[in-house]
């Protein structure tokens, strides 16, 4: 007797690859994110800009995303990168704060000390292969003069006088270094405001994951202002006479 | 979303509007090609006034809604009193964003309470929690973006943001394979819960060339 003349689905066993035989992975993927933020020392203090954008992929899907957050009454904490992961961090500096107000020892949290923390926390969880998937701009006003710092998914840290994340960092970074290096001491507020308004419209011409609204934060001896969302508008007039291939008319 | 996983391919929206909030979703559960439920209920009642739409993995969203719905029990019997919408929206928004590794689940949590009226809040996949004047979710959103944006107006009357509801998982139903069956719709106000449902054979349809 034939048993198998027929064929039989279930012969010989093969392994499965569906819901209930893969184990459980971890997936390192950001999902929704937050594009460049840009941060610079001016003459009364730090000023840092990022747009109002959330994207999920090429989608542009939350277009009213705040990623410019004020921590204590003297630091500003901007992201970009995965906005989950920013709003868990932004948490739990909060409740930081809190719990430095109820030691009731006259400290409060300083942007120095919120560097440091966010530094140790993300090297931290990258060792252990969970990481937080942003880079942070910290910019704050201490001890007489502006404060500005990096904090990257990888624990990576530095300070400077200008910071731009995401592509920002390739296309806004050079504009800034020209425009600030040398001259923190002296650049005033308008210039400062200037320069990060011609970097956001530049992000907004090549960055393919902008958005034409964004946030300022200015923080000086005064304290923290965040203001916007401001317009961009976008240069195209030149599109009038250029934009053909060849040789064609 | 691996094969033999049971999807909510769905298309799901939510609308403030003036008095409340109206909840819409189409009812078609996929599993591959296959549609597993034709008729499937993605409104799912957390509390008296609070609702959760679901898309993305049927068992990981209805395991979420259950836990969640019995921590809404618990603050009742708690605190004396309903919790707020806020309030449900931060527990679902907890546990996907803690456990993002293991989820697929996109969820709009909407309701009505006496403190803020009616709100949306959506929590895509990462696990990020968004307060939004309305929302869409689910695999048939893509398709409706344009029209949302174009048609949304704030303040809405009743009968307004139902009709925009009830047009926009039409069209997302139209396009996409994974949302279909019938509309399922529910307004939710001060005075409660009021659920419609549209049979298949009444869902508006559009242009066609036959």
């Amino acid at each position: 007797m034939d048993h198998f003349s027929q064929g039989n689905i279930n012969y010989p066993p093969q392994p499965r690859s569906d819901a209930f035989s893969d184990p459980t992975t971890q997936t390192l993927n950001p999902i929704v994110v937050g594009s460049s933020v840009l941060a610079i020392k001016y003459k009364d203090g730090v000023m840092l800009a990022a747009d109002t954008l959330a994207s999920f992929g090429s989608l542009a899907r939350f277009r009213d995303c705040e990623r410019l957050y004020r921590v204590g009454d003297f630091t500003v904490l901007g992201a970009s990168g995965d906005i989950s992961d920013f709003q868990y961090t932004t948490h739990l500096l909060d409740t930081l704060v809190v719990e430095e107000y109820y030691t009731n020892d006259g400290h409060v949290l300083k942007p120095p000390n919120i560097y440091e923390y966010l530094s140790r926390l993300t090297y931290g969880k990258r060792n252990k292969f969970d990481p937080l998937l942003n880079s942070y701009v910290i910019g704050g006003f201490d001890g007489g003069e502006g404060f500005l710092g990096y904090v990257g998914h990888l624990g990576t840290s530095y300070q400077s006088s200008t910071i731009a994340t995401g592509i920002g960092a390739h296309i806004a970074q050079p504009i800034l270094r020209k425009v600030v290096e040398g001259r923190e001491n002296t650049i005033t507020e308008e210039e400062a405001i200037q320069v990060l308004e011609d970097c956001e419209k530049i992000l907004y011409c090549r960055d393919g994951r902008s958005l034409n609204y964004y946030q300022r934060a200015k923080i000086t001896a005064q304290g923290v202002e965040i203001s916007g969302p401001h317009k961009v508008e976008g240069d195209w007039q030149y599109g009038v006479k250029f934009g053909k291939y060849g040789n064609f008319k | 979303m691996k094969p033999g996983e049971v999807n909510l391919g769905t298309s799901l929206m939510a609308v403030t509007f003036k008095g409340g909030i109206v909840i819409g979703a189409d009812t078609r559960t996929t599993s591959g090609p296959y549609i597993v439920n034709r008729v499937t209920d993605k409104l799912t009642p957390i509390h008296d006034r609070i609702f959760a739409c679901r898309s993305g993995s049927a068992a990981d969203t209805q395991a979420i809604a259950d836990i969640v719905r019995l921590y809404s029990e618990m603050y009742s019997v708690n605190f004396g009193e309903d919790p707020t919408i806020r309030t449900a929206a931060a527990l679902f928004h907890d546990i996907c964003y803690q456990n993002k590794n293991a989820l697929s689940a996109g969820i709009i949590v909407a309701g009505w309470d006496k403190y803020e009226g009616g709100s949306v809040y959506c929590i895509p996949l990462g696990g990020s929690l968004h307060k939004q004047p309305f929302a869409t979710a689910g695999s048939g959103s893509t398709y409706v973006y344009g029209y949302c944006d174009k048609n949304f107006r704030e303040n809405m009357t009743q009968q307004e943001a139902v009709d925009f509801v009830k047009n926009g998982i039409a069209l997302s139903i139209s396009r996409d394979g994974s949302s279909g069956g019938c509309i399922r719709i529910a307004t939710i106000t001060e005075a409660g819960v009021d659920k419609i449902f549209i049979p298949g054979d009444q869902v508006p349809t559009f242009w066609n060339k036959s």
